[in-house]
């Protein structure tokens, strides 16, 4: 993977405040090349699905991005009028959602929620995107997919579902999709699957990919790049082997010690060290001293 | 090993099957539980581990009474709990506590805190100098103080769980359940709450359950595992033993199946046919 | 800690609109004796079908005009929010009263009780309710007592359907296993956590059936089967303004705007209570 390739998603210096002034997103600079997935990892409340919508364009109306830019396969997303904006986001992306049963239309078969996105977004005829998303099931490992297409969503099971999600997303052959903690609402072992299934289809298209979580152990599994996020701030960013051969941040060197690992029990569960968290908010708090909105 | 607290015998549980309901009439039952036998020794922590729908919860709450069993018996230090009424069983519900998974939903919105941990204190005659044991109980999970008068939605995810932990507590019980009580916070906060649990029932000489789904936690916390499919215990045996030498496929397709923090290029490779 | 929690709500406009209007309705029609300018029953011809105060021909003293048979209008409203509220606090907290006990029991114990309770609720809303009321007054007889009875005995359904959808949820979630966990019997989580969870709609919904309950014993009175015709009713005095719409539409507005904030207010009173003693502030 050459440096000079132009990344597939590229957020640059990007800033968000709550209506109370509350930075949520502190100049987080990350990006995706094509065909690589990215990891984003930090704790609850970190602001990783922030990002996650904010690159997806649905960020909720309080919150308001200040400073930054986020470029598409080199397109400036801030450039672009609205409509134009949400062409560009709906083509060239899609979402794999953390819970999939909220994500589905209750009242409607799962064919039809399937290939609307690509007959309303993409223009396709109901045919072809009736054997494409055939095709994509067969290839989610979807045994009986004409059944699954007639069902509705609570006659599936949540790994199921999840795969039907997965298989929506690949369908419109996205450049970049955002994983919103695919696998935290499913058991280890569906949830092995479903990330064999991610990663099999994103080496087959190669998407990239920006993969929200908050399971180091699925970091390392998944992805060649890492960005640790605490509180609305890239602490550290590298390449995954990297990041747990030599962690450099005493963050992540807490996050990477509190993941408990079965072949290591005793070595495991050691909570974040008060005296990191102290460390890095008097940082944070520190640089939003010096921090005004649109200067950098 | 030390002489059991609980020991169970061919239990079976049986619930109606909602799905299953014709329009007019009951539901057809499902056997959940088809015929369990272990026991938990006094002052040990047991994991029970399986796949989602295996039936952990439900053999979680048969344990602590809030379903009834519909064949087999639980001794509970030797008398079987298993056809107790409601009433009967009153007088042992101090010693049959539980820790539930969603901090949020087992926190009522209107009662304060204090409210809360008081409510099983009075309920079991407990109820004098009921504000020093409620104090009592905050330092033990380390919540300040003045968190009694606070309501659950001006708490953390993680503060949550200390409150359901407290609660359970403070009555001083002989059994705590504790249903998947991290699977919903993070690492960090995660761990604050094992080591939590695992000190307090250290100190207290508790017999715990703990259900999850997470393997490396149950090595951490746990003496003993009891493996669990389709209603059915796979393997059952104590921890270390069943770390390094599962026995049953099922076991290891477990563990093979938590990602670890390490790196490993094969992790995600389809499993060659055998 | 609880009064920081309350100050730090903006007290809404709503609530202070609506609930100044019934204040001073209320403080009227308590007072009303003292406060009415004139005696309500007190007929004078020579003074038939004065206009309100701004018009042309209008007498001091008689705020809001007379009607046909020379009354003080403004003295027949003040009295007849006597009635007005009489009825709408009765009728409201029995229905609530009943309708609430038997929601809260079919919806947290489920089962037999709540069989055997949401049928009755069906049958009962089978009826159309205005016409259930006529013929409940018809046959218990008219007066202020049977008017009540009427509307508690129809209007409980309204609390009972409500309440017992909400204690349902209620009944699902962990806090209620928990208490059960702590030792409470079935009667103590039903009135230790489920009843504080489903009090504020039941609030809501007895301020609303205090304005339906208003509502309905003005219908009653117009068409004659309430209290005796003597005692002005906001209802009544609707009906005898209709007949003299042309020569003095005061006697028909100026109860039907009464009627209308009343009822308004209430609704509104209600709903602005519910979100104000929400502790989860969303
Ligand atoms: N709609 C909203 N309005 C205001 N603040 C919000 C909103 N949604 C989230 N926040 C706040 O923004 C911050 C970041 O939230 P975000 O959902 O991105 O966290 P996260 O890292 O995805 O956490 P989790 O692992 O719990 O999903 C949090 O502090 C949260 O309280
Ligand atoms: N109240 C109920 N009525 C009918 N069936 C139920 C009920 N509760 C659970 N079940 C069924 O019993 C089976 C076991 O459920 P249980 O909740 O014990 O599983 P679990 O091992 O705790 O799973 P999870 O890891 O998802 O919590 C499932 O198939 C579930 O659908
Ligand atoms: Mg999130
Ligand atoms: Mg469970």
């Amino acid at each position: 993977m050459s440096a000079n390739l132009e990344p597939c998603l590229d957020i640059r210096g990007l800033s968000a405040v709550l209506p109370n002034g509350q930075r949520v997103l502190r100049s987080v600079s990350l990006s995706v090349q094509p065909g690589e997935v990215r990891a984003l990892v930090g704790e609850s409340g970190a602001g990783k699905t922030m990002i996650g919508k904010a690159v997806l364009g649905v960020l909720p109306k309080s919150v308001r991005i200040v400073e930054g830019e986020m470029l598409i396969e080199g397109e400036d997303l801030g450039r672009l009028d609205a409509k134009a904006r949400r062409n560009l986001i709906g083509a060239r992306t899609a979402l794999i959602p953390q819970d999939p049963l909220t994500a589905l239309n209750p009242s409607r078969r799962i064919g039809g929620q399937m290939t609307d996105r690509l007959v309303r977004i993409l223009g396709w005829s109901g045919e072809r995107a009736g054997q494409r998303i055939r095709q994509l099931l067969d290839e989610v490992q979807i045994r009986d997919p004409e059944r699954v297409l007639k069902s509705y969503p609570h006659e599936l099971s949540g790994g199921m579902r999840q795969r039907v999600l997965i298989a929506a997303a690949f369908a419109a052959e996205p450049r970049l999709i955002v994983a919103d903690e695919p696998t935290t609402a499913l058991d280890v072992t569906v949830q092995k699957q479903i990330l064999r299934l991610i990663a099999q289809l994103q080496r087959d298209h190669g998407t990239a990919i920006l993969f929200v979580t908050h399971d180091l152990g699925v970091v390392a599994k998944i992805s060649q790049k890492v960005s640790v996020l605490y509180a609305g701030k890239v602490v550290e960013e590298a390449e995954t082997a990297q990041l747990f051969a030599a962690p450099q941040h005493a963050y992540t060197r807490a996050l990477i010690a509190a993941t408990p690992r079965y072949t290591d029990p005793y070595a495991s569960l050691k909570p974040v060290d008060e005296s990191v968290l102290a460390g890095l908010t008097a940082e944070i708090v520190t640089a939003d001293k010096d921090w005004r909105p649109g200067h950098g | 090993m030390a002489e059991p607290l609980f020991s169970v015998r061919g239990l079976k549980v049986a619930l109606p099957d909602m799905t299953r309901k014709p329009l007019i009439g009951r539901a057809p039952l499902a056997e959940i539980l088809k015929g369990l036998d272990f026991d938990l020794p006094k002052g040990s922590v047991t994991g029970i581990v399986g796949e989602s729908g295996s039936g952990k919860s439900t053999l979680g709450r048969a344990l602590v009474r809030l379903l009834e069993p519909s064949a087999g018996s639980i001794g509970f230090e030797g008398r079987d709990i298993s056809r107790l009424s409601e009433g009967e069983l009153r007088p042992l519900r101090r010693d049959l506590q539980m820790i539930f998974q969603d901090p949020m939903s087992s926190l009522n919105p209107r009662h304060t805190i204090f409210n809360i941990i008081a409510a099983p204190l009075r309920q079991n005659g407990l109820g004098d100098r009921l504000k020093e044991r409620v104090a009592e109980a905050l330092q033990r999970v380390g919540l300040p103080q003045n968190f009694a008068s606070r309501y659950r939605h001006e708490l953390s995810g993680g503060q949550r769980q200390r409150v359901g932990i407290a609660r359970a507590l403070a009555l001083s019980p002989k059994f705590v359940l504790a249903d998947e009580i991290v699977s919903g916070l993070d690492v960090s906060t995660q761990a604050q709450i094992l080591t939590l649990l695992e000190k307090l029932a250290a100190e207290m000489g508790l017999t715990v359950a703990f259900i999850s789904h997470d393997l490396s936690v149950i090595r951490r916390l746990c003496q003993q595992v009891i493996v669990m499919r389709e209603g059915r215990i796979v393997e059952a045996s104590a921890t270390d033993a069943l770390f390094d030498n599962p026995q049953e496929t099922y076991t290891r397709d477990l563990l093979a199946a938590i990602p670890l923090p390490e790196i490993d290029p094969d992790w995600l490779r389809p499993k060659a046919p055998a | 800690m609880d009064e920081a929690r309350i100050s730090r709500r903006a007290l809404s406009p709503r609530l202070w609109l609506a609930g100044g209007w019934l204040l001073l309705a209320l403080l009227a029609a308590i007072f009303a004796p003292l406060i009415a300018p004139q005696d309500p029953l007190a007929q004078d011809l020579m003074l038939e079908r004065l206009p309100p105060f701004w018009l042309d021909g209008a007498e001091p003293g008689y705020w809001l005009g007379t009607d046909s048979l020379g009354r003080d209008l403004l003295s027949r409203l003040i009295f007849g929010g006597r009635i007005a509220f009489i009825v709408a606090f009765a009728a409201a907290i029995s229905a609530c009263f009943i309708g609430s006990a038997l929601g809260l029991i079919a919806g947290y114990f489920g089962g037999w009780a709540d069989r055997i309770i949401s049928r009755i609720v069906d049958v009962w809303m089978a009826f159309p309710p205005v016409l259930f009321a006529i013929l409940l007054v018809a046959v218990l007889g008219t007066g202020l007592s049977s008017v009540i009875l009427a509307i508690a005995i129809i209007d409980w359904t309204r609390f009972c359907r409500v309440i017992r959808a909400e204690a349902m949820s209620q009944a699902r979630m962990d806090y209620v296993e928990s208490a059960r966990i702590a030792g409470y019997g079935r009667i103590g989580i039903m009135l230790r956590e489920v009843l504080p969870n489903v009090l504020p709609s039941v609030v809501a919904l007895l301020s609303l059936e205090m304005g339906i309950a208003v509502i309905v014993e003005a219908i009653l009175s117009f068409v004659n089967l309430s209290i005796s015709t003597d005692d002005p009713t906001w209802g009544s005095i609707i009906a005898e303004g209709r007949l003299s719409i042309h020569q003095a539409w005061w006697v028909l507005v100026f109860p039907l705007i009464t009627l209308i904030l009343t009822v308004l207010s209430f609704s509104q009173f209600g709903e602005a209570l519910k979100a104000r003693f929400d502790p989860v502030l969303r």
